[in-house]
């Protein structure tokens, strides 16, 4: 019987990976690995780390970042102090752009929120699509090169 | 066999480097990328240029994999065949693309582009700046902003032909051209 056993092996971690999802969900951590198209985010309250970075052009713009977005709902009745949000994104395409939008007007009605925009030092376009995120949202944006 | 000559010629003369024919998708649109970047980066092509090409690039795949419409084959079965193709010619590179419409999505795709080619760099930004703010994303998970986006990075006119294919349908060919060098004209 190898074949069912190795479903019940299958069945046996993917509740572990529920598992350690719910335990994630508690600490209010929300931890996504980059890949080639996806941009790498780290949304952790506890240590005060709000990062998305990388390249972000996904199949399904909307699908990627809505736990991103469900997760800023739920930061934005207990946040922090001051919440220093950081993008250093190397590449988005336009549907990303609105989403990264979208993350910017749910950072808007939380207090304290900065925006730290990165972009490579040689990469105008990059600086220069910060700049008008920035007109079109009300939050304060810091400049910063890498 | 002749044609394999022929097709390899044709690239020759057309300062073609790249072709891809066939179904698109999110797959085929990351191997194409993988590619493109690999040979631009032997090409030492300066970094500024090589990220409005990739950006074109992912742009022009990202719409056919959207928005390409299906053309139903003589046996019946469905194909979301399409053609992308890169150019470098002495002074640009050129990013082109063909797909097939329906023709009843033609009057609205003119529209919007010809509204693009008759905005210059700062009319084109308010565009951009009026879609993103107004959009919600489409069925297909568009934002209604790559010919926008495509035209910004090109800096020149948009090129772009309808060919009648049948009653029903029509082949949309775009051409994108992203100047070599940099604010050539600003300079000169």
């Amino acid at each position: 019987m190898p074949e069912s056993k190795h479903c019940q092996n299958k069945r046996g971690s993917s509740i572990s990976i529920i598992l350690i999802l719910k335990t994630i969900s508690k600490m209010e951590i929300l931890n996504i690995e980059g890949a080639e198209d996806t941009p790498k985010i780290i949304l952790d309250r506890t240590n005060g780390i709000f990062e998305i970075s990388g390249r972000s052009l996904p199949e399904d713009s909307a699908e990627f970042y809505k736990p991103v977005l469900e997760w800023l709902k739920s930061y934005s009745g207990k946040s922090n102090d001051s919440t220093d949000f950081v993008f250093k994104l190397e590449y988005f395409n336009t549907a990303s752009s609105k989403l990264i939008l979208d993350v910017l007007s749910s950072l808007e009605s939380i207090g304290g929120t900065t925006i730290q925009w990165y972009h490579h030092e040689d990469d105008e376009d990059m600086q220069e699509a910060g700049q008008e995120f920035s007109e079109l949202v009300e939050i304060p944006f810091e400049f910063k090169t890498y | 066999m002749r044609f394999i000559y022929d097709l390899h010629q044709s690239m020759i003369t057309h300062n073609v480097i790249l072709i891809y024919e066939g179904d698109f998708t999110q797959e085929t649109t990351k191997s194409i990328l993988t590619m493109a970047e690999r040979n631009l980066e032997s090409s030492g092509e300066e970094s500024g240029i090589k990220k409005r090409i990739f950006n074109v690039m992912v742009e022009a795949l990202q719409n056919i994999v959207k928005h390409s419409d299906e053309v139903e084959q003589q046996d019946k079965s469905k194909s979301h065949a399409a053609i992308f193709l890169i150019g470098n010619e002495q002074s640009r590179y050129s990013i082109m693309s063909g797909n097939p419409v329906r023709k009843e999505n033609i009057p609205t795709l003119k529209t919007a582009l010809e509204r693009i080619n008759s905005l210059d760099k700062d009319g084109l930004k308010e565009l951009y700046k009026e879609i993103i703010k107004n959009t919600t994303l489409s069925e297909k998970g568009g934002a209604g902003l790559g010919f926008v986006d495509m035209a910004r990075k090109s800096g020149e006119k948009l090129e772009w032909d309808f060919v009648d294919v049948s009653d029903e349908l029509s082949f949309f060919c775009l051409k994108v051209n992203i100047a070599r060098i940099k604010e050539a004209v600003a300079l000169a």
